[in-house]
């Protein structure tokens, strides 16, 4: 038992995640409070490069053929055993579909206590969640002895966890035998769409509250007369109401826009974290408690029923 | 085929969140419970496996208020068999707790393959797929949305960031984590429904005492901090219209 927090680190294809960096800079938070060390995990193929502008103390990496690619059965068995052997404080990883993928079997495995969506780490080590679509946060103690901790974005800046100075690589063998059940057939490029919406400058975004699928056309029109480009959420995107080339948020498009104009979008976290680049959010929702308030500049609860046809008009007239 | 698809209800994001006296919780006098919505797309992606390989699809879950109108939905629906989970529910149950029961109850299903929601909002302890697919000792998957069965293993399309898939395949049995079913889920009329009261019966089976162990314990319950909240506009659509036309002037987009 030591006190190091021990990251796990996520790449994909040769790139590593931004949520990674999000994860160092939190581990140096815990690590404060408990005095170890911050030891990112790297598994992978010829992966070491990835490394070197981490802010970490040391990088243990983990060299093997089977690692070559998210595999969430290799995943598991390799970190178990790491976890078990070193047993660190705590381990980070990120609440995404490689972390998630892996952290569950590992508490369940080991008997380890798992807390899930922590944003930020405050003073004495607590934790703080943030669940129910973003409207509900949560503190929780570090638990003992071993805490396995999921990251959702928002609470640092992925520079505070990057540094010039290059840590230290130790290697560690891994014992992982041929016969996985999981096995990875292909990727599958994105569809490219008509648009690439991580490169518009206004983009006019539909979420549930647009109700039904000839509503659309409601945020067509504004998009039309003022010069921008609709996208969604995924539920909106899940029925089929527009392709997913659109999708804004964990599983589509990250956005950066001069305007982001969010329609009858409560601001949950899966979709928030994708649209924190734009320069100006501006949102329209009925709830005004709605999450996506916190990170919008403007908001109004005017229905967008009758808010959207007015404006749109409006628009049509000055542009003429 | 046997598929198994446990599912829960959470707590309707539309309605306002309150916390009870305790601080730790949610107060439930108010809560409107519906169906974890990737659950629902779980139910569904089992249902379009029943239609393409003829599947037999059974759904669980715990016995709350509410569960028995989102099992005979799902029943409406075409599920096969309906199953509800008594057990001491109420004292802050949670993934670990009820993957470590469940995990006992599906062994006996002998399922070849367990679909489930890829997590709940609620969710503080993890995501149940997962820690049920460690006890059962299956592989698990998650953030899938698509499902092809190919013989002895499923062929699934895996979500990442920016839209890439990862086809993976996985020999059965396998639990899958939904994030989204190949379309959406299905809509059934009412009538539908209420004809499955009369016909289909709910099955009851008891979950073992639960063991909270690995799962947090909260020290308090809080509703974000809105100090940079948004500048708000008139809630009048006429009003909140020529405050934006405003607003785009400034901006330089008109």
């Amino acid at each position: 038992m030591n006190q190091d927090i021990f990251v796990t680190i996520e790449h994909l294809r040769s790139k590593v995640s931004e949520l990674s960096y999000i994860m160092l800079a939190a581990a140096h938070d815990l690590a404060q409070g408990t005095g170890g060390e911050v030891v990112a995990i790297v598994l992978g193929q010829n992966a070491q490069g990835l490394t070197s502008d981490f802010n970490a103390d040391k990088v243990l990496y983990v060299d093997h053929p089977l690692l070559s690619d998210f595999n969430p059965e290799a995943y598991t068995k390799t970190l178990t055993r790491i976890i078990d052997e070193y047993k660190p404080r705590a381990v980070i990883f990120g609440h995404t579909t490689i972390g998630m993928d892996t952290v569950g079997g590992i508490s369940a495995h080991l008997g380890l206590p798992l807390v899930s969506s922590v944003r930020t780490i405050e003073a004495n080590s607590k934790l703080i969640s943030q669940i129910c679509g973003g409207k509900i946060m949560a503190e929780c103690n570090l638990p003992e002895p071993t805490a396995l901790i999921t990251l959702v974005p928002g609470g640092y800046k992925p520079e505070q966890g990057q540094s010039t100075q290059s840590p230290p690589v130790t290697s560690i063998p891994v014992h992982l035998e041929d016969g996985l059940r999981i096995k990875l057939n292909q990727y599958i490029e994105p569809e490219t769409g008509d648009v690439d919406i991580s490169k518009e400058p206004l983009l006019i975004a539909v979420g549930r509250g647009i109700q039904t699928q000839d509503n659309i056309t409601l945020a067509e029109e504004l998009a039309q007369a003022i010069g921008g480009v609709v996208c969604a959420s995924r539920p909106v995107v899940d029925q089929g109401w527009l392709p997913t080339s659109r999708l804004v948020g964990k599983s589509g498009s990250t956005v950066k826009p001069k305007i982001y104009l969010a329609i009858g979008i409560s601001g949950a976290p899966e979709h928030v974290e994708a649209i924190t680049g734009s320069d100006v959010i501006i949102a329209i929702n009925t709830d005004p408690i709605a999450p996506i308030f916190n990170i919008a500049k403007y908001g109004t609860t005017a229905d967008l029923f009758e808010l959207i046809p007015v404006l749109t008009e409006q628009i049509r007239n000055i542009k003429g | 085929m046997n598929i198994i698809v446990p599912v829960k209800l959470v707590p309707d994001l539309v309605e306002e969140l309150s916390i009870d006296a305790s601080g730790t919780a949610l107060d439930t006098a108010w809560l409107r419970m519906i169906i974890n919505e990737f659950d629902d797309h779980a139910i569904e992606q089992a249902i379009l496996l029943k239609e393409k390989t003829g599947a037999h699809v059974t759904i669980l879950s715990t016995n709350v208020e509410g569960v028995d109108d989102l099992l005979f939905a799902a029943a409406a629906k075409g599920v096969d068999r309906i199953i509800k989970l008594n057990g001491d529910i109420e004292s802050g149950v949670n993934n670990h707790a009820l993957s470590r029961a469940m995990s006992t109850i599906i062994r006996d299903l002998k399922p070849d393959l367990i679909l489930t929601g890829v997590q709940a909002h609620n969710d503080l302890d993890g995501s149940i797929g997962p820690q049920l697919a460690e006890y059962l000792e299956m592989p698990y998957i998650g953030y899938i949305s698509g499902v092809n069965v190919s013989g002895d293993k499923v062929i699934v399309r895996k979500e990442y960031p920016g839209g890439l898939i990862g086809e993976m395949q996985v020999s059965l049995p396998a639990l899958l984590g939904i994030q989204a079913a190949e379309q959406p889920p299905r809509y059934v009329a009412i009538s539908k429904v209420r004809q499955m009261m009369k016909t289909m019966s709910i099955e009851e089976l008891d979950l073992s005492s639960l063991d909270s162990s690995g799962a947090p314990i909260v020290n308090r319950l809080f509703q974000p901090e809105s100090g940079e909240r948004a500048t708000m506009l008139s809630e009048n659509a006429d009003e909140a219209a020529n405050q934006l036309i405003t607003i785009f002037k400034e901006l330089g987009t008109l």
